[in-house]
């Protein structure tokens, strides 16, 4: 590889740590914006003194605001989360298998989606305004518009309860078989798939007829190129690029965007994990889910960032 | 001016149901069969000439409570727009005028709120604040101003190199002036056409919060808590999480095939202007 191409990727890298230190910044003081303290916030006006000392002490909440974060990021880049305040569980053991489980289901969104949208696309440039071309930008804006737990609710409400083809909720546990496993997280993969599809199609869309406009498009046509070959040989190399960058940012919201979905199937997830332990103000373990929830974002955004690079000889050397 | 006969059918349709909806939210005590609380009958009664809409989770009349429910998902996502239009705008303007450590400032930390993803800074927030109409309006508001900064201060660094803002500098206008009366005037129609868009994520967000029992709490109820309310009924086959879920769908497509319309024009408005 060549050394200013091995720069740029190295730069690009060191720019993206430096953003996790500032995001886990942020998710540590988001924590610590009240005017009283957390121990308070916990715990309630009625609390009695004892208790909130208790607390106080558990959390260290003596040492000064830098102190308990340092400890808590080393403690956090070592793996330990600390224990969970409201059942006194290992935050990390309890998040081992729900990470997994949500990087299956997220994983499982992907397969489905990403060929799909590019085969979409595809057909969508074929017949550039026409009747097929217009109705999936309809349903790309209905599918943009509807809230995730419309469609999860529609889903669960025709094909668990009226149909019963699969059960309502997601139940997973050790030692499923894969085909059981995939039936359980069929209509959760359904509604992902359906929040992710109409953005990356579109996009994809956009990308090739921005290539199909250009003047060696029409150079191949006048040759006489079929238009599948065009579209296959021609422009869709040129357009991998963008495509590339807009799968990585649908697969980054894919794994945020699996909080709701969660809850709606009860799927045992970080998301759902995250969002109980904030309605009982679990402050340790919800600081540990945003901490990962946000390191995949930048993680996807930057892995985006350098296939961008890597794809496109013309980003590599910057003015 | 005007012309109502220009207007496509999409963007007509949508502004019906938007104010339609918006209507409904005004007039609320006035045009709902029952009060928000009012328990009329069993619980998850099916569709009825009583009850149009049947009965919630407690039996109360699923109708009525839609009606209020339009006014608390409008009033709070419609103040959360408002304070992060207010707050995204002057500050991207300002930094944009400015320049220097204020902007570089400025758009590094609103480069790191963007780096996570808003849910989830929401979430981390609201855990160990207090689950009120306020603090809500004010995460949600501070989350979405991210973009209206952005936007504004790509616009204004653009309109800060023009003559005029430069004759008014050179006059010894302050920068409040530069800002409120040279720079805002001209960024304004990029940013009205950005209005749509944030409200219709504000809506999103706001019943996406309420749905994960974060955001509105009982015994008031906007459409994403009524989601939250009744969607133990879909397992015995009770449709009654249907219809909020629906209503939000509604309300968020027609005020995009709104703004959608607004962007047309106002682009196409731009580009007369260029040619002639």
């Amino acid at each position: 590889m060549p050394l200013p191409l091995l720069r740029q990727l190295a730069q690009r890298l060191v720019l993206g740590l430096v953003l996790l230190v500032g995001v886990s910044i942020l998710i540590f003081a988001g924590t610590q914006i009240l005017p009283g303290d957390v121990a308070q916030a916990i715990l309630g006006q009625s609390a009695t003194p004892e208790a909130l000392a208790n607390l106080r002490r558990e959390m260290g909440l003596g040492d000064p605001a830098v102190t308990r974060y340092l400890n808590w990021l080393t403690g956090a880049l070592a793996g330990d989360f600390g224990k969970s305040l409201s059942n006194g569980q290992d935050i990390a053991s309890a998040l081992g298998k729900r990470l997994s489980n949500t990087m299956f289901l997220a994983g499982c969104a992907a397969a489905v989606s990403i060929p799909l949208a590019i085969a979409l696309g595809l057909v969508a440039v074929r017949h550039r305004n026409g009747f097929i071309d217009r109705a999936i930008s309809g349903c790309g804006l209905a599918s943009t518009s509807l809230p995730e737990f419309f469609v999860g609710y529609v889903l669960m409400y025709f094909f668990a309860v009226k149909l019963q083809w699969v059960t309502s909720v997601s139940v997973v546990f050790d030692g499923m078989s894969l085909a059981d496993r995939l039936q359980a997280v069929a209509l959760p993969v359904a509604v992902l798939t359906t929040a992710v599809l109409a953005h990356m199609m579109r996009m994809t869309r956009a990308a090739i007829l921005n290539v199909m406009e250009s003047a060696y498009i029409e150079t191949a046509e006048l040759k006489g190129l079929s238009p599948l070959q065009v579209i296959y040989r021609h422009a869709l190399p040129n357009a991998l690029a963008p495509i590339i960058n807009v799968v990585m940012l649908n697969l980054a919201f894919l794994v945020v965007g699996v909080v709701v979905v969660e809850v709606i199937f009860v799927y045992p997830g970080m998301g759902q994990y995250m969002v109980d332990h904030v309605s009982h103000r679990d402050v340790p373990v919800v600081q540990a889910c945003g901490l990962i929830f946000a390191s995949v974002y930048i993680g996807m955004n930057m892995v985006a960032d350098l296939a961008g690079v890597l794809a496109n000889p013309r980003l590599r050397h910057p003015k | 001016m005007l012309d109502w006969r220009r207007i496509p059918l999409s963007a007509l349709v949508g502004l019906a149901c938007t104010a339609g909806i918006v209507l409904l939210a005004v007039f609320a005590p006035w045009i709902a069969p029952y009060g928000h609380g009012e328990v009329i009958g069993d619980v998850w009664a099916p569709m009825s000439t009583t009850a149009w809409l049947g009965t919630d989770n407690l039996g109360r009349d699923l109708l009525s409570r839609m009606i209020y429910g339009a006014r608390v998902t409008l009033t709070i996502a419609g103040a959360a727009t408002t304070l992060s239009f207010t707050m995204g705008s002057t500050l991207g303007l300002v930094a944009a005028v400015t320049g220097g450590r204020l902007d570089r400032f400025l758009s590094g930390t609103v480069d790191l709120i963007m780096a996570i993803p808003t849910l989830i800074m929401a979430l981390v927030v609201l855990s160990v604040l207090p689950a009120t109409v306020t603090v809500l309006v004010v995460v949600m508001g501070i989350l979405n101003s991210t973009r209206i900064f952005r936007l504004s201060r790509a616009v204004a660094v653009d309109i800060n190199a023009m003559d005029f803002v430069e004759a008014a500098r050179l006059r010894g206008e302050k920068t409040a002036w530069i800002v409120f009366s040279e720079i805002l005037p001209n960024a304004l129609t990029p940013l009205i056409s950005e209005l749509g868009l944030r409200f219709i994520f504000a809506v999103l967000f706001l019943s996406a919060l309420s749905f994960l029992g974060l955001g509105v709490q009982p015994p008031d109820a906007d459409w994403g808590a009524m989601v939250k309310e009744n969607k133990d009924g879909i397992v015995f086959g009770v449709p009654a999480a249907l219809v909020p879920a629906a209503a939000i769908g509604v309300l968020t497509i027609s005020v995009n095939l709104v703004a959608d319309w607004i962007l047309n024009r106002t682009s196409s408005l731009k580009g007369d202007r260029g040619n002639s």
